[in-house]
């Protein structure tokens, strides 16, 4: 899959589940601020891009990290390309 | 002790999603209750139900809301949305320590048993999601509510068996009394699914008069079988009364009194004095004698035991002088948590609506329920007192009087 399938997939799968404005779906937005998605939010978009691409992440420390729309999409295409290279 | 008013009204029922059409279907005497064929596919006794039919969300509320919402409590944002507007109230002026919830109900068992299923699929708590255990407690309604319309003052859900909603409102109606509160949101929600009520049916408690839906609910009728099971959502607005004249609010009806009293006898049977200990306190508060009411909205469902003996409370007050009496529930089923509350909002319909509905399917009484006045058929004249009796399982008892000027 190219990186670019992967934000599409990305973005379609956040969007369907918290209803957000694609237009709001940029890299830089915050996902607290701007894209105004809580603690609880989170629980479940863990979840639902497990479902979607297949692999668990809950565990991951560097989910930690993420702030924004791009982390996301950065760590998805990153834990993907692990996922293919694995034996 | 102030006086409380009643000043908003709403309702999603199986006699409709709005006062308008659910006044109407009072009046015409019409059921709601149909037959749910899954209910039977899956060992029921009884497949009968209330149903809410062509819900849709007038006041969209976003994901972030819904997600922790069971369908009831859709419902309740529904009626006390549609009560709020009703009273002519904004936001802000909910947005206070002044302002509280209390509502009544005794269970959300379907997000339970859906919770439980999503962890038996996926085989880890952790892909269960974010919003069960909200939607999954009693007081997911209240909870729910003050978030989005951010009260400040009172916020919880009490739970008395099938008379959880004639306390909430009773004590939302005490709050404002005692100047602790300027206003409360108050009623009652019911769910509406099999998960909730299987064990009930098997117990034999419904009616299996299958082949007539309609005429299945028969409260105090001598052909009576048994309850069937119905829910929904009803909200009042109840307000200072002093406050409420001094903002010209339309002001409904006026909560005269409320009592409650407990059996302290049997888990599923009422007792022969303890509704009637509640309906004499009740006269009392309100500095009533039994003659001043005009019409008693009773709890009746449609079950040989409890109509008897609440026929035999209702005789013990009121003598050979007995007002009117109907049960509500011989059209909507019984509506459990909720039905303490959507009585209120019904007499206020009658009231306003200048009609006494109709005990329907009532084809003559048995040696306890001749001792009353049944309503047979439509009065065409308002009730400007009225009793709301309601009894829950345990023998808790709620009795509330209002008042309607002329």
């Amino acid at each position: 899959m190219r990186d670019s399938e992967i934000v599409e997939k990305i973005n379609s799968a956040l969007a369907e589940e918290f209803e957000l404005d694609p237009a709001s779906m940029v890299p830089e937005a915050t996902l607290f601020e701007d894209l105004e998605l809580d603690s609880l939010d989170l629980v479940d978009m863990v979840i639902v891009l497990e479902q979607t691409f297949g692999f668990k992440i809950r565990e991951e420390e560097e989910i930690r990290s993420i702030r924004t729309l791009g982390d996301i999409h950065a760590f998805v295409i990153k834990k993907t390309h692990q996922v293919l290279q694995s034996p | 002790m102030y006086r409380v008013a009643i000043t908003g009204i709403g309702i999603i029922s199986c006699l409709g999603n709005d006062v308008r059409s659910v006044s109407e279907a009072l009046r015409l005497g019409k059921s709601g209750i149909v037959v749910d064929p899954a209910r039977t596919a899956l060992g029921f006794r009884s497949p009968l139900t209330g149903r809410i039919e062509a819900f849709a969300l007038k006041r969209p509320l976003h994901r972030k809301h819904r997600k922790t919402m069971p369908e009831f409590s859709l419902w309740s944002w529904a009626a006390a949305t549609d009560a709020i507007q009703m009273a002519g109230l904004a936001p802000k002026d909910l947005q206070n320590d002044q302002t509280g919830l209390v509502f009544g109900c005794d269970s959300s068992c379907q997000a339970a048993v859906q919770q439980a299923d999503l962890l038996k699929t996926h085989g880890e708590t952790r892909s269960i999601g974010s919003g069960w255990i909200f939607r999954l407690m009693t007081s997911n309604i209240t909870m729910n509510l003050n978030t989005i319309l951010k009260t400040r003052g009172a916020c919880w859900t009490l739970s008395a068996a099938c008379s959880s909603g004639g306390h909430a409102v009773g004590q939302a109606a005490d709050l404002v009394a005692t100047g602790r509160q300027e206003r409360v949101i108050c009623g009652g929600a019911q769910e509406i699914n099999w998960e909730t009520v299987c064990s009930f049916d098997g117990l034999g408690a419904f009616s299996t008069r299958t082949q007539e839906p309609e005429a299945a609910s028969r409260p105090f009728d001598k052909d009576r079988d048994g309850l069937i099971p119905s829910g929904g959502a009803a909200a009042l607005v109840l307000e200072r009364m002093d406050l409420a004249k001094a903002r010209n609010a339309p002001v409904l009806g006026e909560i005269l009194a409320y009592a409650f009293s407990s059996d302290g006898a049997f888990l599923s049977m009422p007792s022969l004095d303890g509704l009637q200990r509640a309906m004499q306190q009740a006269l009392k508060r309100a500095e009533m004698t039994p003659s001043d009411i005009d019409y008693i909205c009773a709890h009746a469902t449609s079950t040989q035991e409890g109509d008897a003996a609440e026929a035999e409370n209702i005789f013990s007050v009121f003598g050979d002088r007995c007002p009117p009496v109907s049960s509500t529930k011989s059209m909507t089923g019984h509506e459990l948590w909720m039905s303490g509350a959507s009585q209120v909002v019904y007499s206020v319909l009658m009231a306003r609506g200048g009609f006494i509905a109709p005990n329907i399917n009532f084809s003559g009484p048995d040696e306890h329920t001749k001792k009353l006045n049944i309503v047979t058929g439509t009065l065409d004249k308002g009730p400007g007192t009225v009793m709301c009796n309601s009894a829950g399982f345990g023998g808790t008892n709620a009795c509330l009087i209002l008042g309607f000027e002329a």
